[in-house]
């Protein structure tokens, strides 16, 4: 089933970890196998952050193999000698847990193509985000589970998107676990609800034109069909527009970059989407309650229609 | 109630194309017999009092525990309840079989008032997907926004919102009414077998798609018609109907209702199994 959640403060910011966790909880009985939050967070715009993962978490329900810890620490040093090779300077280096670590890189590029395929190049090692304002976080379990586990409640920003998955196309495991980066393009990510269809016919196409797929999740391939749109010219709404056509199957998905959040409805209408929007508010969920769960007062929402596309600046 | 042995076969309904085919076999009458009305009753429904009116605030309860004191509240005799704060909570006022004057003051989640057969239900909120699912009498009006599969199944009663409506509206409906105050998403009426569907503002793709029988009115542009869906000629007796019917539902009361359009089965899928390859072909 699996449900997903975004808002948008508009002018402001907010503790925007903790309504995203509010949200998803709300959600949890769509799906608790994972959970994860794309969170765009105040920084000073400078460096990079980069959220990757050295090995899976292999705890309880999980589809992954167990791997030794030294076998994480070895990957994180070739990590930390090719981002020494490519001169990327760590600034800053949180390791949460021991398979999920979080970067601050002095880089200075604005291709990370390269770089990521260079990073990813390792064995077991894949970037889950990386963006000047973006992290994707995303872990086994429910979001209070997660946010806990990472300490999500006080990240404060301007927008977020998040997904409680139930697992039904591929494994109980992170990589398959959603938000997806809009690879490789900085702070763009992706949330999906539903099942395309077309995904091998697609993945081919955009495989043989060089992009990436990190699992054999078909709601990974949005963000590498926008990601791949916008890497010709297409602007967000352009390419999330191409999608209605380009995607086959049922979905409502979330796009987010930088500085804006978009929604996307198939032309069937056959998944769920109920939004509130107000000057300085954008809240949308797979069901009220969860935008409930951030405005608990009386508001009017409705849903979105059939094949709308909708596209909200900060 | 119109004893139905008694009816003709070609009914005034019937004149107006609301359903065409005639009963045989297997008909409603076999069913039910209205001279045996008395003897029929539902397992714990309650004589209630309209007059008598409480609150109820489901702020902290679950559904089922919000859905359980409603029931205590009618076999005390309370035939007025309000809800407060039902805060988008799913499958609220669901298998209320009993006559009652239900408010809920904000909005529901999914399944809101389910499977009802009898209550006069006013939401002055929202409601979620599939609201008043398999109602089989009664009123619901909402009067703000509804989900998708609005009034999905129901049988019988009248059901109305006064804003727009998500997809799939009226899906597999197979008798009542449902008014539409704004715009409806695509599929309005998809495989609607009775009924009645008028829409005031504008409607989605695949309007009517695969329908067998019933009408649908509708106000505004009409996004594309479903597999078999045709328009028919909108006759006195349905403009009639229609002033009547919005001014009961309290909506639209000053439409034009001369410009709207009708909308019914092709029935060319309806005997599909007797179509000839060619004739599918075309159909389709």
């Amino acid at each position: 089933m699996c449900g997903i959640a975004g808002l948008i403060h508009r002018g402001k910011s907010s503790n925007v970890g903790s309504e995203l966790q509010g949200m998803l909880q709300a959600l949890k009985h769509r799906g608790e196998d994972s959970t994860g939050y794309a969170l765009y967070g105040d920084t000073d715009g400078k460096n990079f952050i980069m959220r990757f993962k050295v090995g899976e978490n292999v705890g309880e329900g999980s589809s992954s193999v167990m791997e030794d810890v030294s076998v994480y620490d070895e990957r994180k040093k070739i990590v930390d000698q090719t981002l020494a090779e490519m001169g990327a300077k760590i600034v800053k280096e949180e390791r949460t847990l021991p398979y999920s670590l979080r970067y601050e890189i002095d880089y200075d590029t604005k291709d990370l193509l390269d770089f990521s395929q260079r990073i990813e190049s390792i064995p077991g090692v894949e970037i889950l985000s990386m963006g000047k304002s973006l992290e994707v976080i995303k872990d086994l379990g429910n979001a209070k589970m997660v946010c806990d586990r990472y300490s999500l409640d006080k990240v404060v920003g301007t927008h977020a998107i998040g997904h409680a998955r139930m697992a039904t196309e591929s494994g109980v495991d992170i990589k398959s676990a959603h938000p997806f980066w809009g690879y490789p393009f900085s702070d763009v990510s992706v949330v999906h609800n539903g099942q395309l269809t077309n995904y091998w016919n697609n993945r081919r196409v955009l495989e043989n034109k060089g992009m990436r797929f990190m699992s054999e999740c078909d709601s990974e391939l949005i963000a590498v069909y926008i990601a791949e749109k916008m890497r010709h010219g297409a602007t967000l709404e352009e390419g999330m527009k191409e999608s209605l056509t380009g995607l086959d199957g049922v979905f409502t998905y979330f796009v987010a970059t930088k500085d804006s959040l978009g929604m996307a409805k198939d032309t069937m209408a056959a998944k769920p989407l109920v939004l509130y929007e107000s000057d300085d508010l954008v809240a949308m969920g797979s069901e009220e309650i969860a935008i409930r769960s951030v405005l608990p007062q009386e508001i009017d929402t409705y849903d979105p229609f059939d094949g709308e596309v909708k596209v909200w600046q900060i | 109630m119109a004893n139905l042995k008694t009816v003709s076969k070609k009914s005034k309904a019937q004149s107006m194309g609301m359903h065409t085919e005639v009963l045989t076999g297997r008909t409603q009458q076999k069913f039910f017999n209205p001279d045996e009305a008395e003897n029929f009753y539902y397992f714990g429904t309650y004589d209630v009092d309209f007059n008598k009116r409480t609150e109820l605030d489901v702020k902290d309860m679950t559904a089922p525990e919000a859905n359980k004191e409603i029931d205590n509240l009618m076999s005390q005799g309370y035939g007025t309840i309000v809800i407060k704060n039902p805060q988008g909570k799913h499958s609220l006022g669901v298998g209320i079989l009993n006559k009652l004057n239900l408010i809920f003051e904000g909005s529901l989640g999914y399944f809101g008032m389910g499977s009802c057969d009898g209550p006069i239900v006013r939401i002055n909120g929202r409601v979620g997907w599939s609201c008043a699912e398999n109602l089989m009498a009664g009123k619901v009006v909402i009067e703000k926004n509804a989900g998708s599969c609005f009034g999905a199944a129901i049988r019988g009663g009248d059901l109305i919102c006064k804003g727009s409506v998500g997809a799939r509206t009226g899906i597999d409906m197979k008798g009542g009414t449902i008014i539409i105050g704004g715009d409806a998403g695509a599929f309005t009426g998809f495989m609607m077998q009775r009924g009645r569907i008028i829409i005031l503002g504008d409607v989605g793709i695949n309007l009517g798609d695969s329908m067998y029988d019933g009408t649908i009115f509708v106000g505004g542009e009409i996004g594309s018609y479903g597999s078999d869906a045709v328009d028919s000629e909108l006759t006195s007796n349905d403009q009639d109907w229609l002033k009547r019917k919005l001014k009961v539902a309290e909506i639209g009361e000053n439409f034009d209702v001369s410009k709207m359009k009708k909308i019914v089965a092709g029935k060319k899928l309806w005997n599909y199994d007797n179509l000839e390859p060619t004739e599918k072909k075309g159909a389709i």
